[in-house]
């Protein structure tokens, strides 16, 4: 493309802001005997060097499980070794079996930090600004501004700079995009290998596996089922098998292997929810305390019909008419679905969402910009725990900024720009009035903005009264909540654990509404009118 | 808790204007973008010229004028000119909100998580008057040329030269110094001659001379020019001088605001009898012919000769081992040194050779003056040729030559290739002063490459859009 050089400096600006974010602190730092995540990852380095491949999920003496013990899937596991034989060359103490626990030293900080970095240069900024060079219908302008965007989105980079997350983020979101490329540019099988490397860093990239189930049996089935659709339905099982079984070959020679395994991956065990998170379990449970009144296996079958119910319609219409822009609407709506209803869902699984939201960005600039904002201030409490204010607060700003200038947002909100044109014209026809719709939306958008200033002072600068000491933490999760923050206090009493409320409902469920409508606009697609002729561009 | 306050209302402040920034103002936005990047560099590396400033602090806040000058506690003794010491105290009124211990004389290399707040946020929070003159120099580059590609418009090519000039960040907000305001102060005063402001310049150029002594550099430029453009109202047609023309009421008013703003700089110490003493603070000619760490100019070359020719005279036993003098050049410790095989440099002979080096400028300047493009192409030779053979030049001055340089880059596109070689091997230059922290030489690496491939673009647009332009004035 031309222009190459303003994407250079937009990738060298990214990674110039990912840099200095790095520089601060990182979970857990100086906090005996635990630690944090940071001492996670450099312990998975040392049991990955170590230890023989056996015994790396399994208890033992010299793998103790409670201590941070490895639990996400093989390809974690083997990035992890590569990192420590880097380690081994440049100073071997840093993974010295036992006697490396807690090791912190200038010197090693600059090794994870550049680990990260070099990964996420590797998979996931490459994947970025192939994305954005792919994009068609826009300028040149607007793709180097969209890849401006995206690249400064600052929950990843907070997570995986500031706190540094247990696990890489960007390559698993990085392999993930990889995919969703490959399959919208019609390298089904390349899109598919990729995205089961991305479900093998990250068991959670599963939020993401059933539009790309439902959109590549929507291209087997446009092709035809007895011809060219059923070739391509085998080959694609077939990539899927063979990726999987080369990741977990190590494991597959005992059952138990296989099995321990999958129990650390997915621990039912620990319940319905954790901490403050803002989905609709912890906010049913300000009012009815379903960890209570339901047992274990009830949650998992009702979470489970919830999450499977409200990603359903999107996922039918995917099937039914396969297209690059309708699958990128539905990963937001499955991700979204996944996060407000499943089970043991953490804050940073945010993330997942963000990521196909960034994907849409350049279709709905406003409503995507306000998402991403309020995602990554939903982290705030996390972050904070690590002294991040300054940079999370920073980092936002400059997003804010680079979205506005780069869209417009403030210009573009009218009904047709939103996408929600189809739901006013049929609100229409019962309530004729209802056509200030933009002008909610808009003042929603700003009063969410200063509840999520005032919070943020409220939060650093005040301490909070002593019979409710989260309540910080509760008022971020509420900042779009319609119910009265006095009411809310009324209802809490000093029992007060955690009571994350309707964040990502309010936020939610439009969303959801509008993706579905919007797959249920028809996209005609000319690449798919003539069968065999396989077109590489992107619509 | 009082910190989070200052930092909230900061945020706050900057959240407003990026509110602000909604409505699509590039200028804004590349303003406040760079201004946040400079929070982020808050926890990085800083100096030992962090120390001297609190030290400067310490000295304004606690002690009386007359103490200023002589006070040396601490090595890092006050050694810029008076205006710098009242901005330093004006500070020191703000810091003592902060934190009280800073402004004690005896706490040397006392860096308190707010003492650190205080001064990050104090370079930040002064280069506001950088933006400004930075907005003003965009007015005087011409816009003729109907670009609707926003990147090749010469503003904004200029603001993102300026602005996100990556030296600047370097020493700044990373090495800590106060020379966003100063260089605010330099380009508002060409700013000001550009626009045809002629006193205004003046006085601002008086202002900043009193503030920071090192722009004595690119007097000989403002001078030379003010006396034949300003002086002489008019020329003859042929572009020589008209002798009748000279008007003694403007030299008279200038030289008036020279000789009043030195008056209210140096006023006090001539009353105190301590101008020699200020003196000798200001050009500490005991020094040494070059900084601790080399600035690539002549000298550095010279020197290096010196030391080939040196171990080439031992190998060849031409020279006699005990007659070489013990100090080196190369031990990075300031002081003053003895060549061995060539002559000796004393501070006569680079004044002597900067001259030379600055004469052939002027006489452009006198003899076939080009209004005030000429005035700036001046400026840089003098700047570069006082870099080139000055007395214990910093690496810190290839600035002085590179913000102006980017001020004639968006005018020609041969001053655009001359500029981006400039540029890069200046910032180049700038690595010594991150030698810790290994890091940070990361970050670094990043951001040049960032600046270098800014440059770069800009240069390409610039010469796709000026290819066709005849070569201006």
């Amino acid at each position: 493309m031309e222009k190459w050089y303003l994407m250079t400096a937009v990738v060298l600006l990214g990674l110039t802001v990912r840099w200095t974010v790095s520089l601060n602190s990182y979970s857990g730092a100086g906090k005996p005997p635990m630690f944090g995540d940071y001492e996670a990852q450099r312990h998975w380095q040392e049991i990955t060097f170590n230890l023989p491949i056996k015994q790396w999920y399994f208890n033992s003496s010299d793998n103790n499980l409670q201590y941070w013990g490895l639990d996400y899937p093989p390809l974690t596991a083997y990035h992890s070794l590569l990192c420590a034989y880097v380690a081994q060359f440049i100073n071997p103490d840093w993974i010295a079996l036992h006697s490396s626990r807690g090791y912190e030293s200038q010197a090693h900080k600059l090794f994870m930090r550049a680990t990260v970095l070099i990964a996420d240069l590797l998979i996931y900024i490459p994947a970025v600004v192939l994305h954005c060079c792919c994009l068609k219908e826009i300028s040149t302008k607007k793709k180097i501004a969209n890849a401006l965007c995206i690249l400064l989105y600052p929950g990843l980079i907070l997570i995986d700079y500031g706190h540094f997350q247990i696990m890489y983020n960007s390559v698993s979101l990085g392999l993930a995009l990889w995919g969703v490329l490959g399959v919208s540019c019609d390298w089904d099988l390349l899109g598919s290998l990729a995205f089961c490397l991305a479900v093998n860093y990250k068991q959670m990239e599963l939020y993401h596996s059933l539009p790309f189930f439902c959109f590549l049996l929507g291209k087997c089935f446009k092709k035809g089922l007895k011809g060219k659709g059923f070739v391509l339905f085998v080959k694609l099982a077939g990539t899927v098998v063979a990726s999987f079984t080369l990741c977990w070959l190590p494991f597959f020679t005992e059952r138990a292997q296989a099995l321990q395994v999958l129990r650390r991956l997915f621990p039912v065990d620990r319940g319905l929810f954790e901490d403050k998170v803002a989905n609709i379990w912890c906010s049913v449970s300000v009012f009815l305390k379903i960890k209570d009144i339901l047992p274990h296996h009830v949650q998992i079958i009702v979470s489970f019909c919830l999450t499977l119910l409200s990603l359903l319609p999107a996922c039918v219409k995917l099937t039914l008419q396969p297209s690059p822009k309708g699958f990128r609407f539905t990963l937001v709506s499955c991700a979204l679905s996944f996060f407000l209803f499943s089970f043991q869902v953490h804050e940073k699984s945010i993330l997942l969402v963000s990521l196909p939201v960034c994907l849409v960005l350049s279709e709905i600039p406003f409503m995507s910009t306000w998402f991403l904002l309020v995602s990554t201030f939903s982290m705030l409490p996390l972050l904070l725990k690590d002294d991040l204010l300054m940079p999370s607060v920073v980092t936002t700003m400059a997003f804010f900024i680079a979205c506005a200038t780069s869209f417009s947002i403030f210009e573009k909100t009218s009904e047709e720009e939103l996408r929600l044109k189809s739901f006013s014209v049929s609100v229409r026809k019962h309530l004729p009035r209802f056509t200030f719709l933009p002008r909610i939306i808009q003042h929603l958008f700003i009063i969410s903005v200063i509840t999520m200033v005032l919070l943020t002072l409220m939060t650093v600068t005040l301490d909070p009264p002593q019979k409710l000491p989260d309540l910080f933490s509760v008022l971020i999760s509420t900042e779009l909540t319609s119910a009265n923050p006095p009411l809310l206090l009324r209802k809490t009493g000093p029992e007060l654990t955690s009571v994350p409320i309707f964040l990502y409902f309010i936020c939610g469920t439009p969303t959801t509404a509008w993706c579905a409508k919007r797959c249920h606009v028809r996209t005609q697609d000319s690449n798919w009118q003539t069968p065999g002729r396989q077109s590489r561009t992107y619509t | 808790m009082r910190i989070k306050w200052v930092e909230c209302a900061a945020l706050s402040v900057m959240a407003a204007l990026s509110v602000m920034t909604g409505g699509g103002s590039w200028f804004l936005a590349l303003a406040l973008g760079v201004t946040l990047l400079k929070c982020l560099l808050i926890p990085t590396y800083h100096s030992t010229d962090f120390e001297v400033h609190r030290n400067w602090l310490a000295i304004t806040h606690s002690l009386p004028i007359s103490q200023w000058y002589y006070e040396a506690t601490s090595e890092w003794t006050l050694d810029y000119p008076p205006f710098f010491a009242w901005f330093e105290y004006a500070l020191s009124h703000v810091a003592k909100y902060f934190d009280q211990e800073m402004l004690n004389v005896h706490n040397l290399n006392y860096s308190s998580s707010r003492t650190l707040l205080f001064q990050r946020f104090s370079v930040i929070f002064t280069d506001a008057l950088f933006v400004y003159a930075v907005h003003e120099c965009c007015k005087c580059v011409d816009g003729k040329k109907a670009c609707k590609e926003l990147t090749e418009k010469p503003k904004f090519i200029l603001s993102v030269l300026l602005l996100w000039n990556f030296g600047l960040l370097i020493v700044d907000h990373i090495h800590f110094q106060y020379n966003g305001f100063l260089f605010g102060l330099m380009l508002l005063s060409i700013a000001r001659l550009f626009q045809k402001r002629h006193m205004e310049g003046a006085f601002l150029f008086a202002v900043l001379l009193h503030f920071k002594h090192i722009y004595l550099y690119v007097a000989p430029a403002y001078g030379i020019y003010l006396l034949r453009s300003y002086c002489f109202t008019a020329n003859k047609p042929d572009g020589s001088i008209r002798w009748n023309s000279f008007s003694f009421v403007r030299l008279i008013s200038l030289g008036l605001t020279v000789f009043l703003v030195s008056a209210l700089s140096l006023g006090p110490f001539l009353a105190l009898n301590q101008l020699p003493q200020v003196f000798s603070r200001l050009f500490p000619f005991k020094r040494g012919l070059c900084h601790a760490y080399w600035a690539p100019n002549f000298w550095a070359v010279y020197n290096a000769l010196d030391k080939v020719l040196s171990v080439i005279g031992l190998q060849l036993k031409l020279l006699d081992p005990k007659k070489i003098p013990k100090a080196s050049m190369t031990s990075g410790l300031v002081q003053q040194f003895q060549h061995t095989v060539l002559p000796s440099v004393t501070p006569l002979v680079t004044l002597i050779c900067t001259l030379i080096a600055i004469l052939p400028s002027i006489f452009c300047l006198w003899f076939k003056p080009q209004g005030p493009r000429g005035f700036l192409r001046c400026l840089i030779l003098c700047a570069l040729s006082s870099f080139m053979f000055g007395w214990h030049v910093h690496e810190k001055a290839i600035l002085l030559a590179i913000l102006p340089m980017s001020l004639l880059s968006v005018g020609k596109a041969g001053d655009a290739s001359i500029f981006l070689i400039l540029s890069t091997t200046g910032h180049y230059s700038l690595f010594p002063l991150l030698f810790t922290a290994p890091g940070k030489k990361n970050l670094f690496l990043i951001g040049w490459k960032l600046s270098t491939s800014l440059a770069w673009a800009l240069w390409k647009s610039s010469v796709n859009l000026y290819s066709l332009s005849p070569p201006g004035s």
